[in-house]
């Protein structure tokens, strides 16, 4: 049995205390009103006055070049097409006072909330994969299933947690989703959209909430009958009822899950864009949380290793865990830019503008989080040898924890923040709270059961599994 | 002076990875082994040093990669230029997303087909080529394992133990000094 150190619990609390605070300070930081972000717009436009001359100037210098530049600007073609249409709809311009005023009353609560959905994922994706391990009778995994088992017990918490974030969108407390907003479905009002308009049978609060929270009671009763039958085959392993049981739960939740982690991903990420549409994003948002998922049970099962724990994983099971890391990370890089390249070479209006915005205003972010999430794990994963030395595999799972909160960042921020994005303080403190949550639960329920599931018929073979 | 080779023949696999284990305990050199199927971990047994294999793999997916880029640099942008998807900027790296498919499978080919003609030329393979195992067997479901007997040991004790290691048969062939 595993007791979670006393230093790991303060470890845990220092982070939830000092995440609370920065989140704290990041709500109090928003503005109460228009005149305190005319006043800050005012106070900026002086700072900065000479420096926009003197860029404006030598902007006028180089289209003076005439047409040899222009050409060697498809990209700003590209974004031309889009910035009309991005702004076109319900929206006004981006820099009235009005827009900026929302977007920094958005930015605290977007903050926390790209958080956590970011760690509740890590919780979804490890439970997924422990569906799969099921499902595949794989023989190398079972001395990981209490690791994974104690990851995935992090979606109820986190569960929770999204679903009252999205009770308090859906009742108005703030306004990250912009198609929640009664004005924009009402033909009589000056915010009338159309589109929204047409989508709203499905695009409305009371059936959003009603889908949220289906599909949560859904993954957190599987989630419960799978450590449950996890934990009595342990105690009455003749015959692997429990085993069989678990078995055909596991089928049917990957069934239901594939659809509702797809319909989730539409709901609570997508819709921010509520015009614009991709049909592989279910596959894209679950690449993201799988790898994550993968990512945080190698680096849980190499913490509890350190700690004098969990003797009877080899350092081919670590070896497997990594080849996953690697392999999914490139799957999630082939979804991206599956998705990008179509969209960008086909150039239609309305479902450009979701690069245009991005690569206009979060370009460092955008560009930044691809290449960490796929030329990290290739190079530092790409040696097989490389796979078995844990501090690799380490510094190639940080990197990929971290990239993949970019991911989600950028997914989010650009609807409803737009270009008034910074990485603040309630940026860093959701994350830290979140962290710390997350940390303090998955811990707890490792430290809950025996480390090692000793009735799982596959016991003896994930034991002696050597590559 | 002559030297004589033993040939041990094994009916499972599982034997001969402990019987290669006990051989090379003696510090008996082991020449060749014969398989009808690869055999996983074997090469480890064996105390082979590990196949460079990869690495040429790496440096011809780098290799493909060049050659898709200068390629397709020169037919779309500079021999004959191509207004891709209404963006007519002739500029590679602009235009770049639509060639990364091509990239990507032009290194995939290149590693795979140079992997491929590398190990032929290493292990010495080529059309036409006629069989060197010593025993027809091994290529249905007998395992052949060819152990150096010049080091002057005792013919009848080394036959001895390899049986006991589980070999179903043994052959002494003489072997002209090399």
């Amino acid at each position: 049995m595993y007791t979670v150190t006393n230093k790991l619990k303060i470890f845990a609390i220092v982070l939830m205390v000092i995440g609370a605070a920065f989140t704290a300070v990041g709500f109090f930081n928003a503005p109460k009103s228009e005149q305190e972000v005319e006043k800050m717009m005012n106070e900026h436009k002086a700072e900065h006055g000479g420096e926009h001359a003197n860029a404006a100037a030598s902007h006028d210098a180089k289209d003076a070049h005439g047409v040899a530049v222009h050409d060697n600007h498809g990209d700003a073609d590209l974004a031309g097409h889009g910035k009309t249409e991005a702004h076109g709809g319900g929206h006004d311009s981006d820099t009235s006072v009005t827009a900026v005023f929302h977007q920094l009353q958005n930015r605290p609560w977007s903050a926390v909330y790209v958080s956590a959905f970011f760690f509740f994922m890590i919780g979804l994706g490890a439970l997924a994969f422990n569906a799969l391990q099921k499902v595949s009778q794989a023989g190398w995994s079972p001395v990981l299933f209490r690791v994974m088992e104690g990851i995935s017990s992090y979606i109820l918490p986190g569960g929770i947690i999204m679903f009252i974030l999205l009770l308090i969108s859906g009742l108005h407390g703030n306004h990250i989703f912009h198609w929640m907003d009664p004005e924009v479905i009402n033909p009589k009002s000056s915010h009338y959209d159309a589109l929204i308009a047409g989508k709203s049978g499905y695009l409305n609060v009371f059936f959003f909430l009603c889908r949220a929270g289906a599909f949560l009671v859904g993954w957190n009763l599987y989630r419960w009958n799978l450590r449950k039958f996890s934990l009595k085959q342990d105690a009455e392993p003749d015959g692997n009822v429990w085993y069989k049981k678990a078995f055909k739960h596991s089928a049917a939740f990957l069934v239901f899950f594939i659809v509702t982690e797809s319909i989730m991903s539409w709901d609570w990420i997508m819709s921010f864009d509520p015009h614009w549409f991709s049909t592989l994003f279910g596959w894209y948002v679950f690449a993201s949380m799988f790898v994550t998922g993968i990512t945080t049970i190698a680096l849980v099962t190499i913490y509890l290793k350190s700690q004098g724990y969990l003797e009877f994983v080899n350092d081919s099971h670590i070896h497997d865990l990594a080849k996953f890391m690697f392999g999914i990370s490139i799957f999630w890089t082939y979804l991206w830019f599956s998705q990008f390249m179509l969209i960008w070479y086909a150039n239609i209006p309305e479902e450009v503008t979701y690069f245009v915005t991005r690569i206009e205003d979060y370009n460092f972010l955008f560009f930044g989080m691809v290449a960490i999430n796929f030329l990290f794990p290739l190079l530092i994963l790409m040696n097989s040898d490389f796979k078995r030395v844990n501090w690799f595999v380490v510094t190639a799972g940080l990197f990929i924890v971290v990239g993949h909160y970019f991911d989600i960042f950028v997914m989010v921020m650009p609807a409803t923040v737009g270009k008034s994005w910074f990485i603040g303080f309630p940026e860093i403190g959701a994350f830290l709270f979140f962290a710390g949550l997350f940390i303090w639960f998955i811990f707890n329920t490792i430290s809950k059961a025996p480390l090692l599931a000793k009735g799982d018929p596959f016991m003896g073979e994930s034991k002696h599994f050597h590559y | 002076m002559a030297t004589k080779n033993i040939y041990a023949f094994y009916t499972d696999d599982d034997v001969l990875l402990s019987a290669v284990k006990q051989v090379r305990e003696k510090h008996l050199h082991i020449e060749e082994i014969f398989t009808p199927f690869p055999v996983h971990g074997l090469e480890k047994a064996m105390g082979m040093p590990d196949t460079r294999l990869a690495i040429n793999a790496f440096l011809y997916g780098i290799v493909g990669l060049a050659v898709a880029t200068v390629m397709m640099n020169y037919i779309m942008i500079e021999d004959w230029p191509q207004d891709i998807g209404g963006k007519p900027s002739f500029s590679y790296i602009q235009n770049m997303p639509a060639f990364v498919p091509i990239m990507f499978e032009l290194t995939v080919f290149f590693a795979a087909h140079l992997m491929v003609i590398t190990f032929y030329l290493r292990s010495r393979l080529w059309p036409f080529k006629k069989a060197e195992n010593p025993d027809v067997r091994t290529t249905d479901d007998h395992f052949l394992m060819e152990i150096d007997g010049h080091h002057g040991q005792d013919i009848e004790e080394l036959t001895k133990f390899l049986y006991d290691t589980g070999a179903t048969e043994i052959k002494l062939i003489d072997k002209e000094g090399h």
